[in-house]
This record gives C-alpha cells, sequence and structure tokens, in this order.
C-alpha cells in the first residue's frame, strides 16, 4: 500500500488531515510515472517542475487550513486540453511543438481548486479510436495483461485509463465523443462518467466532433467521479452550448438508497453473437439491483442498430471541418516542398501530420457534406439521431436510469487485428447511441471475466440528471464489491 | 430604365441581381471580442479565436443581432425569429478556421425591397434575404517573391451579406440601388458604407437577353468596391456578353474580376473550378432565437427613414421630388436643411442649398459635413433673400465670399453696402436717368417694339449696382414708359 493507491476522497481528506504534504503525494506519482512511462507510455509529456509548483502552493494554502475542492490532488489531463504554455499534442504530429497560451475552461477550474498537473496523458490521435492504437506518440499498455502480454487500454482516453488503473494518478480527465471516457474506464477496470453534452465547458479542448466532444473524468470509484464533476461542471459564457443551468452536489447524490428506482433494460443491447460473458455480467448487475430494491423494467430502443452507422456519419462530417485549421499556415507542423505553393504545403502538411484513422475520417466527413451527398448521408443522419434522442426520451418516461454493458467485448491485445475499420468501430455499440442523444453515461467495473479481464456496466441517465446516474452507479458499486488489480501491478506487488 | 444594347441581332436587355457586402458596424467582431479598428498594424486585431487556434469556440456578438434586424427592418423585410450558422468549408491561407461561419439556409433576414427614384419614375428592387457572416483576412503578396504574408485583422469582422432579386436592367439601377441602400445603412447606422475602406462591397451578376425572353446564364463581378467600378464593370460585362453571344458564342457561367485600371473584366474561376462549400450547421453555435418583442423593440427605435423623409419634404414644404430625394439621400443633407427652413422659405432653400452650395462644395471637393460654410450661416444668406435685403443675383456673389473669407453674409452685406434699394425715389431717380439717356429707344419702345423693356431693367441694374429690388424697376418703368 502507497499514497498512490489512495483514492481522490481518501487524498482529499489526507491532505487536509496533514498526514502526508501535497509535495508528498506529487513526488511519488511522478517518480513511479517517470519509472514506468517506458512501458505504460500514457504520458505523454511529464510536467515535473510545474507540478511540483503547483504542489508547493497547495501546501501552503493547506498549511493555513484554506485551499479548494481537491487541494493538493494530483491529476492526469488528457493531451486534448490546451494548457498554457505546456506542449498539447492531441497526439497528431500536426501539432508538433504546440504550446497554447491559454487554458482551457475545464483545467482552469481544476487548478482554481487546488488540482496539481503531473502532465499531459496519451490518447488516440484526435481522440479518434477505441484502442488507442492511433497516438503519433505510440500505443498505451493497460497494466490488465493476459497471459502476460499488455492489453490495450481502449479508447480515445486510453492515456487517462491506463494512468488512473496503474496507479500513476487517482484521477485523470477524458474526454468522450462516442465512448472514449467509459469504455477505456471498461477495459482498465475503473470508472468514468460522460455528463450531459453541455455540463462541461469545451472552451479549450481540440475539437473532434464538437455536437459529441464532452468532457469527463476517469477515476478509480464513483465518489472520485463526483468530486471531480463538482469542479468541472457549470456554464461557460465561452462556449456556446454550455449549459446555463445551476450544478448540484453530486457527492450528495451517493446515499446509497436506489430502493424504489426504476431501471430500464433495453432488449436491443443483446445483440447475437455477442460474448455470452458480456451478457452474463449484465445480468448479474440487474440481479444486484432488484436486491437493492430497484424496480427493473423491460424497456425498448427500436433504433438503436442505426446508432453505430448515424455517428460515423456525423462524428466524421464535423472533424473534416474542425480538423481544416491545421494547415500549416500559423502553429503546429509545416512541409513546405521545394518550389511549391500554397496548396502543395497544405498536401504536404496534411499528409504528413495525419495518420492513417485520422485522414479516414476525413475523407469519409468530407464525402458526406459533398454536394450530392449530403441529404443522403449527413442530413439522414441527423433524422435518425433525432429518433436515438426520442427513444431515449420516451424510455426516461418510464425509466429513471438505464443499464446496459459498456463494451461488447473484453479488453483485446496489440495482436488484434480488425479485418476492418468497421469492426474496431463495433466497440462503440453501446455507447454511441447516448453520445448521440447527449445524454450522461458512466461505467463501472462489473467484474471480470473467465481471463480475469474487467468488463464494465454503464448507466445511461436523462439529460442534466448525473445525480440519479451517481446515486445509482455508486449503490451498485458498493454491491458488486470490485476489488480486482490489474495483472502488472500485482506482479509488481510479489 | 431599361437599358437597351443595340446590336447586330437586335436590342439586348441586360439583367442585374447585386450581392452587397455590409460591414456591421459593431465594436468586435461577429464572434469573438477582437476589436475592429481600421488602420491599424497587421495582426494586431486577432483573438486566439480569429487565428483558429486549438479548442477556440465562436460567441455570437448580440450588436450584430440588432443591427441585421434592424436592417432588414428599414427594407420593410421578414425577420426570422429563428435562423441557423451553417460553416462554409474552403481552404485558404487568410481564412483561418477552414471555413467561413455563414448563414446558408436560414438566414436572419427573409423578403425585402428597396425603392429607386430614377429619373422616368421609380422602380421597386427586391431584396431576396440578408444574411450574417465573417469577413476573411487578407493574403499579402507584395512584401516578398518568395512569400505571401496574412493579415488577420479583417478575419472574423461581421458582415451583412445583402442579396438582391435579378430586378435591375441598367448600370444606372445597379448605382441607383448601391446609393439608396447605402443611404438606408447610414439612416439605421448599420454600417457606415465607407466604400474606400471596403466596408461596402459588391458581387454584380450580370447576364443579358432578349428583351422579355428567358433568362441567360450570368457572370458574377467579384468585390467591387465604388459605384462608379460597379457602373463601368456593368456596362463592360453585358457589351462583352452581346458581343459572344452574337460572333456564335456562348457564356460560360464564371466568376469575373473588374479590373479598374483597364476598365474590363476577366476571368476568376470557371464553374468547373467552384468550392463545393460542404456547407452544414455550426455544431459549435445553437440556432439563433430571438423573440417578437425584440424585434418590436428594435423596430421602435428605428429613425424616419429616407422614403419617409422625402415624403414628409414633398408633402409639407413642397419640394419636388427630384429636391427631396437629392436631400434626404444623406442623414447629414436632411439635418442641413431642416435647420435652413427654419428661417427660410422651403422650397428657395432646397434650390439654393442643392444647386449653389453643393455646386461650390463640388468644386472644392468637400463634403457637406466638412463645409465652410455652416447651417446657420447658409441660412443667414437665404434670409437675406426672402427679406428683400438683397436680390438673388447679389446673393450669389455673397455666398462666393462667404466661402473666400469666412465673413457672414450680413457682414459682407453691411462692408459692401449691398443692401438692396427698395426706396422708390431712388429708383426714379436712376430710370429718369436712363430714360433721359437713350430717347431714341423710348421712341422705338413707344412705337411698339415691347422687347426693349428688357433693355430698361437692365439699364436701371446696371446704374443701380444690381441693389435695386427687381419688382420695384418693373413697375416704375412701366408707369414711367406708358
Amino acid at each position: 500500500m502507497t499514497l498512490r493507491d489512495l483514492t481522490l476522497a481518501e487524498m482529499r481528506d489526507g491532505l487536509k488531515a496533514k498526514k502526508f504534504s501535497a509535495t508528498e503525494l506529487a513526488k511519488e506519482h511522478l517518480d513511479e510515472i517517470e519509472k514506468t512511462n517506458a512501458h505504460y507510455n500514457a504520458f505523454i509529456t511529464i510536467t515535473r517542475e510545474h507540478a511540483l509548483a503547483q504542489a508547493a502552493q497547495s501546501d501552503a494554502k493547506l498549511a493555513k487550513g484554506a485551499g479548494g475542492a481537491i487541494e493538493g490532488v494530483p491529476i492526469g489531463v488528457k493531451d486534448l486540453f490546451c494548457t498554457k504554455g505546456v506542449l498539447t499534442t492531441a497526439a497528431s504530429h500536426i501539432l508538433d511543438g504546440f504550446k497554447p497560451q491559454y487554458e482551457s475552461t475545464i483545467t482552469t477550474k481544476l487548478w482554481n481548486e487546488g488540482g496539481v498537473m503531473l502532465g499531459k496523458v496519451n490518447l488516440d490521435e484526435f481522440a479518434m479510436g477505441s484502442g488507442n492504437l492511433t497516438s503519433f506518440y505510440g500505443h498505451v499498455k493497460s497494466p490488465w495483461e493476459k497471459d502476460g502480454k499488455a492489453l490495450v487500454p481502449g479508447g480515445s482516453s486510453g492515456g487517462s485509463a491506463s494512468a488512473v488503473a496503474a496507479r500513476l494518478a487517482p484521477v485523470a480527465l477524458g474526454t468522450d465523443t462516442g465512448g472514449s471516457i467509459r469504455q477505456p474506464a471498461a477495459f482498465c477496470g475503473i470508472t468514468g462518467i460522460k455528463p450531459t453534452y453541455g455540463r462541461c465547458s469545451r472552451f479549450g479542448i481540440v475539437a473532434f466532433a464538437s455536437s459529441l466532444d464532452q468532457a469527463g473524468p476517469i477515476a478509480r470509484n464513483v465518489r472520485d467521479c463526483a468530486i471531480m464533476l463538482n469542479v468541472m461542471c457549470g456554464y461557460d459564457p465561452k462556449d456556446s452550448t454550455s449549459a446555463n443551468l445551476a450544478v448540484p452536489d453530486f457527492e450528495k447524490a451517493l446515499t446509497g438508497n436506489i430502493k424504489g428506482k426504476k431501471i430500464g433494460i433495453p432488449k436491443e443491447y443483446r445483440p447475437d453473437g455477442i460474448d455470452p460473458e458480456i451478457n452474463a455480467m449484465w445480468d448479474k448487475g440487474i440481479e444486484l439491483l432488484k436486491s437493492l430494491g430497484a424496480e427493473v423494467v423491460d424497456i425498448s430502443l427500436p433504433h438503436t442498430s442505426y446508432a453505430l452507422a448515424t455517428y460515423y456519419v456525423i462524428a466524421p462530417a464535423e472533424c473534416s471541418s474542425n480538423l481544416a485549421r491545421y494547415d500549416g499556415v500559423r502553429y503546429g507542423l509545416r512541409v513546405t516542398p521545394e518550389g511549391g505553393g500554397l496548396t502543395d504545403m497544405y498536401e504536404a502538411t496534411r499528409a504528413a501530420g495525419f495518420g492513417a484513422e485520422v485522414k479516414r475520417r476525413i475523407m469519409i466527413g468530407t464525402y458526406v457534406l459533398s454536394a450530392g451527398y449530403y441529404d443522403a448521408y449527413y442530413k439522414k443522419a441527423q433524422r435518425v439521431r433525432w429518433l436515438i434522442a426520442e427513444d431515449f426520451r420516451q424510455a426516461f418516461e418510464k425509466v429513471d436510469a438505464i443499464l446496459t454493458p459498456t463494451a461488447p467485448s473484453a479488453p483485446f491485445g496489440f495482436d488484434y487485428k480488425p479485418s476492418n475499420p468497421v469492426e474496431m468501430y463495433l466497440n462503440d455499440v453501446f455507447t454511441v447511441p447516448t453520445s448521440l442523444a447527449g445524454l450522461p453515461g458512466i461505467s463501472i467495473p462489473g467484474g471480470l471475466n473467465k481471463d480475469g479481464l474487467p468488463l464494465g456496466l454503464q448507466l445511461i441517465g436523462k439529460a442534466f440528471d448525473e445525480e440519479t446516474v451517481l446515486g445509482v452507479a455508486y449503490a451498485l458499486e458498493q454491491a458488486i464489491g470490485f476489488t480486482a488489480k490489474p495483472q502488472k501491478l500485482a506482479g509488481a506487488a510479489a | 430604365m431599361t437599358q437597351l444594347i443595340k446590336g447586330n441581332t437586335g436590342d439586348w436587355e441586360i439583367v442585374i441581381g447585386l450581392e452587397v457586402h455590409a460591414q456591421i458596424s459593431t465594436h468586435s467582431k461577429l464572434f469573438s471580442g477582437a476589436s475592429i479598428t481600421f488602420g491599424q498594424e497587421p495582426n494586431m486585431n486577432v483573438s486566439f479565436i480569429d487565428a483558429g487556434m486549438p479548442g477556440m469556440l465562436p460567441v455570437i456578438n448580440e450588436k450584430a443581432i440588432e443591427q441585421a434586424v434592424r436592417t432588414g427592418l428599414a427594407i420593410g423585410a421578414q425577420i426570422n425569429l429563428k435562423s441557423v450558422f451553417d460553416r462554409k468549408n474552403y481552404f485558404y491561407a487568410d481564412l483561418p478556421q477552414g471555413y467561413q461561419i455563414s448563414q446558408f439556409l436560414d438566414p436572419i433576414v427573409g423578403k425585402g425591397e428597396i425603392i429607386l427614384d430614377m429619373p422616368e419614375g421609380q422602380k421597386k428592387v427586391g431584396v431576396t434575404r440578408i444574411h450574417m457572416e465573417q469577413d476573411a483576412g487578407k493574403s499579402l503578396h507584395e512584401y516578398n517573391p518568395k512569400y505571401s504574408y496574412i493579415d488577420l485583422n479583417r478575419a472574423g469582422v461581421a458582415l451583412m451579406e445583402i442579396v438582391s432579386e435579378p430586378d435591375m436592367r441598367s448600370a444606372d439601377e445597379a448605382a441607383a440601388y448601391i446609393k439608396k441602400l447605402r443611404s438606408i445603412l447610414r439612416y439605421i447606422g448599420s454600417c457606415d458604407g465607407d466604400m474606400d475602406k471596403g466596408n461596402l462591397r459588391a458581387d454584380a451578376n450580370v447576364s443579358v437577353r432578349k428583351p422579355g425572353g428567358p433568362l441567360g446564364t450570368r457572370c458574377e463581378i467579384k468585390n467591387v468596391n465604388s459605384v462608379r467600378f460597379l457602373h463601368k464593370a456593368i456596362e463592360f460585362e453585358a457589351m462583352r456578353q452581346v458581343e459572344i453571344i452574337e460572333s456564335g458564342g456562348t457564356i460560360d457561367q464564371e466568376t469575373r474580376l473588374f479590373d479598374s485600371t483597364k476598365g474590363e473584366t476577366r476571368t476568376m474561376r470557371s464553374k468547373e473550378d467552384a468550392h463545393d462549400y460542404r456547407y452544414f450547421p455550426d455544431p459549435d453555435l445553437l440556432p439563433l432565437e430571438i423573440t417578437q418583442e425584440y424585434v418590436d423593440a428594435i423596430r421602435a427605435s428605428l429613425p424616419e427613414l429616407p422614403d419617409e423623409k422625402k415624403q414628409r419634404y414633398i408633402d409639407t414644404f413642397g419640394l419636388s421630388p427630384y429636391d427631396a430625394g437629392v436631400i434626404v439621400a444623406e442623414q447629414e443633407y436632411a439635418s442641413y436643411y431642416e435647420a435652413l427652413v427654419k428661417v427660410a422659405e422651403p422650397k428657395l432653400a432646397a434650390n439654393w442649398m442643392t444647386s449653389e452650395l453643393f455646386g461650390r462644395l463640388n468644386k472644392l471637393g468637400v463634403e457637406l459635413q466638412d463645409s465652410p460654410i455652416g447651417a446657420s450661416a447658409f441660412a443667414e444668406l437665404l434670409a437675406l433673400i426672402t427679406n428683400n435685403t438683397i436680390s438673388g443675383k447679389i446673393a450669389k456673389d455673397v455666398l462666393d465670399k462667404m466661402f473666400a473669407t469666412g465673413k457672414s453674409a450680413s457682414v459682407i452685406v453691411e462692408e459692401e453696402g449691398l443692401q438692396q434699394v427698395t426706396d422708390t425715389g431712388a429708383i426714379e431717380k436712376v430710370i429718369d436717368e436712363v430714360i433721359a439717356a437713350n430717347p431714341d429707344k423710348v421712341a422705338e419702345y413707344k412705337g411698339g417694339k415691347d422687347k426693349l423693356f428688357a433693355f430698361f431693367v437692365g439699364q436701371v441694374m446696371k446704374a443701380s449696382g444690381g441693389k435695386a429690388n427687381p419688382a420695384a424697376v418693373n413697375d416704375l418703368l412701366k408707369q414711367k414708359l406708358s
């Protein structure tokens, strides 16, 4: 047991009680990150100086009995959040050397409340991917292993999930566009929540798909997620899609009492051919909810099967436009072919700067927005998106929350070679509908499969009702009592 | 009036539609807080948003919305309570985001109209729509043979695109449209109309057809930045198209540039090279929703508009539609005029202002707001005419002296003794002298040569140094010669 095994809540309370200092806490994490990063590759940039300076400030405040909600707590920041003066890459070659002169709203809130930045964590390039396999800075390894071999941490917030699971940070910032917080949380046996679209400001987050992108925390339990959300959520006049709503105290929603809560079980989330262990884990979750006094209700979300196709029209369409600004003119990579003009510079810069998956999505997006194809693809996808949201709206007239598996499979290894890109996209099949509807969703560990690998359970709530999502997740988390540690950590301890 | 081109195969009619880009008068850009002050050093008015930095988000400038609604109301247009901002995607070095935020399918203002006063009467030109959009930056190619430089001061500045129906039939009508539109924009303060600074510029869609026939293929002439150039560009382009068609060719739909030094248009890009802009609703911005109460409040705050003011001048001051039109064209003219009519006779004031004053200002190349003769000084001169202190002829000399010396009209009249002579005794004395000096002419006149009366008037006026009251001279001469 080290300081790194403590949860965020335990660190917060321990710091207040002066059981240890923010500087000790930061140093212990930084030392471990530096020692293990060659293996995990969870961090693109380690900000030791920065962290120690923040920790010293926290210690000064804590000594006076002052400080914010997470004073002195170390945090990993997904490298999609712009951090002033600190390299911000989006895990892409095209942002080479980019140090923003501004700070994202979310990270600003964290530092205002005493958070300590350990570094910038790895991700799929521009958050496009489900295995952290597309980063220009290399794959990230999960601390979970099969037959002694590391597995993927999931994606796109793979660095965040790996770091939190490997006890390199108690909590990390993630972003979720189609499942990028929930799926890696499931793969790494930890907890991650995507709040309602509009809860967290997108200002200063490198955009992938603006109508879907949403920030959220990845932590080791529901309470830590609630504490982080308390700091992160809130209206931001700098983001026109941010919701001007009061933010409740999410930690207060963790009562453990869910008696009489109605939980929907959508029949469409048992597709043919799915891993039976996923269904078994889900069924176990359903039984536990019943035992906690919740009322389980069978529901239907009839347009679920169209969600993935809809998502893979809308997200690439927005990305094709959002990524147009990476042109070599103002920042990041610039490749200028000898004797070439502006168009040559664009082509060479973008050819060298973007990886294959990003290019694929830019091309799909450009295609679906093109004259003659717009109505058949983009416009139709927008209509189906509305139908999917309507499915949820109707379901939530009958239930308080919905329980589903987070991902259709257990984490896979680096030797897994999908036969085509769509096979990889299928990882998001259970998380994408929530994203399209803009609803809050959390993934908590549901148990281990026969290989000892973690499987995730997803709870989905009504728009802006993170309290119910967190409350039910907390009760279920207590009932499941998941304590398994990743093989890599068990091995290290042995 | 339809201006027909005489071709070898008969008459051709010109069909013109205009897309006017007007910079919305605001303090900051359409989606960022950066200043829009003109004439700054390059890249001084640039926020992280304007520069397309990663993670930056647009936030709508409420003043721009208000100005667009004001403009729509001023042309009697439909105001759309819900409008949508779209992204127009294309790559260019002075377009940092790689897209322009514009309104494509759902603009804030719908159909309206603008009334033109043409010599042959009124002409109504339909306005299809007004939408808001961002301006692009500027590429500077002249500083380095190898590289271009980019100035983003204009990037993100708020524009209104005001799109007309293809209702105009001559370059004169197109010029009148721009002038009238500019006048309205300046009245309501939604655009300063400064074409020299590029704050108002027009794209002209021009085609030709046999009168009343089906529409021809159009060419779009981009970014014309003066009324004179617009006139020239349209006339050149229409002639070019007629010559091509009459020599057996066809018109290619294309975008053309007007070269003001050569006075001609030339190909900028053909239809094949046209961008596919991949418009789609900007997911960073929610649909723009405004309330009817908001629109009504803006409507209540509108000033008297040029057409209303013109009608009032015709009705209450008895001005001709032409004079009224000239005076209301600029708000400064109208307020100058209204200061004059407080002391001077309205029609006299209109005549003197539009001919004598504007004539002299034109020669000096000075705008009315910079006139050395202010409204009160000019009104004093007019009062001297109205109360018969000086004649109109003398008044013109006095006005010249006012321009030359800066002295007031009454001081000049006093110093130079120019007061009109209305004393009949003094005038009679002069008349007697003239009659005595011209006995033969008197005989001829009495013998029936009536035309000689003017000769006697002239002689009397000359002898009085122009100061004799012309009406008194007429009356007394008639008595003496009868």
